[in-house]
C-alpha cells in the first residue's frame, strides 16, 4: 500500500460517503428546492429556448460574422476623435462584445493601442452589460423595463466612468503600442441590406415573444392578438433577404417554408410547431451552405454550444437556491428581502458590491436575478446587480489588474460599484 | 520551419483556430511549431486587439476571426 498515492482516492471516498450520509433529503426545504430547480429548468425549456434563445443565437451569430469589426474599431483607434470614441465605446458592446471573451483583449487594445484609458474603461463597463444576448434575455424574462434600463444605464454610466478614469489619470502618459496593420476586410454588401436583414430577424424575435398585456384592449393587446401573422410576415421578409442578398437558392427556401406554412395553418393553437419547423429548415439550409451563410450558422451554433450548458447549470442553481418566483428555495425569501428588498441606498449598495465580485457566466445573471426578484429583491437593487455583475468578477479583476495595474483597477471597481448603486437607486425611485 | 502562433485568452474560437491551423500545416506537410499565446500582455505586444489572431513567423496574418483551413494554408505558404 503506497499511502502517498492512495490517500487521494481514500479522501474522495470518505468525502463522498459523508456527503451521502448527511444528505439533507427529507428536510422539506431541501426537497422543495430540488423540485424547484427542475420546475425552473422545465419552464425555461418550454417558454424561452425555442422562441427566444434560438433566434437570439442566430442574431448574435449574424452580428459576429456580418458586422465589420474594423469599421467600429476605426472609431476607437489611435487616430480617433476622442469625444466620439466615448460614445462609440459605450455602445459598441452590442456589436463587439458578443463573445464574452473578446471584451478583455479589446479593452487592453483600446487602452494601449487605441483611444486610451477613458474609452477603454467605458467599453470595459458597458460591453458585458449590453451584449445582444444579455439584453434580449433580460427583456424577455425580467421585463422590457429592466432590459431597457440595463442597456441605457450601462451606456450612459459607462461614459461617465470612462470620463472619470480619464480625468483622474489625466496627467499620466502611457506608452502606446503600435497596432498591427492589416488590410480592411470588405463585406461586399451595402450597409442598408445588412440593416434590413437584421431588422427582419429582430422583428421575428420581438413579435414571436410579444407578451400578453394586462388589459384586453389597446394597441399592445391588438398587436398581441396579431403577433403570429406579424411574425410570419417578418419571416417572409427574412426569407426574401436570404434569397436576394445571401445567395440562398430560392428553391431550398420554398422547400423549407412548406412545412412551416402547413404546420402554421394546421395547428394555429400551437405556434411552437411551425416555429420549430422554421428553425430546423433554416438550420438545414444554413449549415450546408459553403459561404458566409455557412459561417453565420457556424457562429450561431458556436454560441449555442458555449452558452446553453452554462445557462442550464445556472438555471438549476438559481432554482435550487431561490426557487421559482413566488416559491421558496434553499435561501429563505426573508433573508433576501432583508438584505436587498426595497430601494434603500444600502440595499442597492449590497447588490452592487456582491455583483461586482460574483462571477456570472454569460446569461446566468438572468435566472439568478429572476430568483432574487421573486424572493423579494427590489427593482432598484436588481438593476444595480445587473450593472455591476456581468462586467466584473474576482477572476476578471485580476486580469484587468494585469493590464492597468492595481491602482487603476481599484478606482475602476469603486466607480462601477458607486455608479451601479446610484443608477439602481434612481431606477428604483422612478418605477415605484 | 514555420512558427505558428495563435493569440487568444482561451475561448472556443481560439481553440478552434489552433486546431484548424494544425490541420492546415499537417495538410501541407510542412515542418511547423504551434504555440498558443494566452497572456494579454503578449497578445498586445503583437499589436492585436481582437482575438483570435493568427501569427506566422512573427507576422500577424489574421485578426478577429477564425479563417478556414484553406485560407490558413495560403498564409502558411
Amino acid at each position: 500500500m503506497d499511502w502517498t498515492k492512495e490517500w487521494k482516492p481514500l479522501a474522495f471516498l470518505v468525502a463522498g460517503f459523508l456527503a451521502c450520509f448527511y444528505l439533507p433529503v427529507g428536510l422539506p426545504r431541501f426537497d422543495n428546492s430540488m423540485l424547484e430547480a427542475f420546475h425552473l429548468v422545465k419552464w425555461y425549456a418550454r417558454e424561452h429556448v425555442i422562441l427566444c434563445l434560438v433566434p437570439a443565437f442566430f442574431i448574435a451569430g449574424a452580428i459576429a460574422v456580418f458586422v465589420s469589426q474594423d469599421s467600429v474599431m476605426k472609431y476607437l483607434g489611435p487616430a480617433a476623435n476622442k469625444a466620439c470614441a466615448y460614445g462609440v465605446a459605450s455602445c459598441s458592446g452590442t456589436v463587439l462584445a458578443v463573445c464574452s471573451c473578446t471584451v478583455l483583449p479589446l479593452f487592453a487594445g483600446i487602452y494601449r493601442m487605441g483611444a486610451g484609458l477613458g474609452p477603454a474603461t467605458a467599453f470595459l463597463y458597458s460591453g458585458p452589460a449590453i451584449n445582444v444576448l444579455a439584453i434580449i434575455l433580460t427583456a424577455r424574462i425580467l421585463g422590457p423595463s429592466l432590459g431597457l434600463a440595463r442597456a441605457v444605464g450601462a451606456i450612459a454610466f459607462s461614459v461617465l466612468i470612462g470620463l472619470a478614469m480619464h480625468f483622474i489619470y489625466r496627467k499620466e502618459e502611457v506608452e502606446k503600442i503600435k497596432a498591427a496593420q492589416l488590410p480592411e476586410s470588405d463585406s461586399g454588401r451595402p450597409l442598408w441590406q445588412t440593416a434590413v436583414y437584421f431588422a427582419a430577424m429582430v422583428g421575428i424575435l420581438v413579435f414571436a415573444n410579444w407578451g400578453r398585456p394586462g388589459e384586453a384592449t389597446g394597441l399592445w393587446a391588438d398587436i398581441f392578438a396579431a403577433k403570429w401573422p406579424i411574425t410570419a410576415g417578418f419571416g417572409v421578409a427574412f426569407a426574401l433577404c436570404l434569397a436576394a442578398w445571401f445567395k440562398v437558392p430560392a428553391g431550398r427556401l420554398v422547400l423549407a417554408a412548406l412545412p412551416v406554412a402547413f404546420l402554421g395553418f394546421a395547428f394555429p393553437e400551437e405556434p411552437l410547431f411551425a416555429f420549430s419547423a422554421g428553425v430546423l429548415g433554416l438550420s438545414a439550409i444554413a449549415s450546408t451552405a459553403r459561404d458566409e451563410t455557412g459561417e453565420w450558422f457556424a457562429s450561431s451554433w458556436g454560441f449555442a454550444k458555449q452558452i446553453l450548458p452554462l445557462l442550464l447549470f445556472g438555471v438549476l442553481v438559481a432554482g435550487a437556491l431561490l426557487g421559482r418566483p413566488g416559491q421558496e428555495g434553499l435561501i429563505p425569501s426573508a433573508w433576501v428581502t432583508a438584505a436587498v428588498g426595497g430601494n434603500s441606498l444600502g440595499a442597492n449598495f449590497m447588490a452592487s458590491f456582491a455583483g461586482a465580485f460574483m462571477y456570472f457566466a454569460t446569461l446566468t445573471e438572468v435566472p439568478i436575478l429572476q430568483g432574487l426578484i421573486g424572493s423579494g429583491m427590489g427593482q432598484g437593487p436588481a438593476l444595480a446587480l445587473l450593472l455591476a455583475g456581468p462586467a466584473l468578477s474576482l477572476p476578471n479583476m485580476l486580469v484587468i489588474r494585469s493590464v492597468m495595474g492595481t491602482g487603476k483597477t481599484v478606482v475602476f471597481v469603486s466607480l462601477v460599484v458607486v455608479m451601479s448603486t446610484l443608477t439602481g437607486w434612481l431606477y428604483g425611485m422612478f418605477v415605484s | 520551419m514555420k512558427k505558428i502562433q495563435v493569440l487568444g485568452p482561451g475561448c472556443p474560437k481560439c481553440k478552434q483556430l489552433a486546431e484548424q491551423a494544425e490541420a492546415a500545416a499537417k495538410g501541407l506537410g510542412i515542418e511547423f511549431e504551434l504555440a498558443k499565446v494566452t497572456e494579454l500582455k503578449d497578445i498586445m505586444a503583437f499589436g492585436v486587439m481582437t482575438t483570435p489572431a493568427l501569427v506566422v513567423d512573427g507576422e500577424v496574418k489574421v485578426v478577429g476571426k477564425v479563417p478556414s483551413v484553406e485560407d490558413i494554408k495560403k498564409y502558411l505558404q
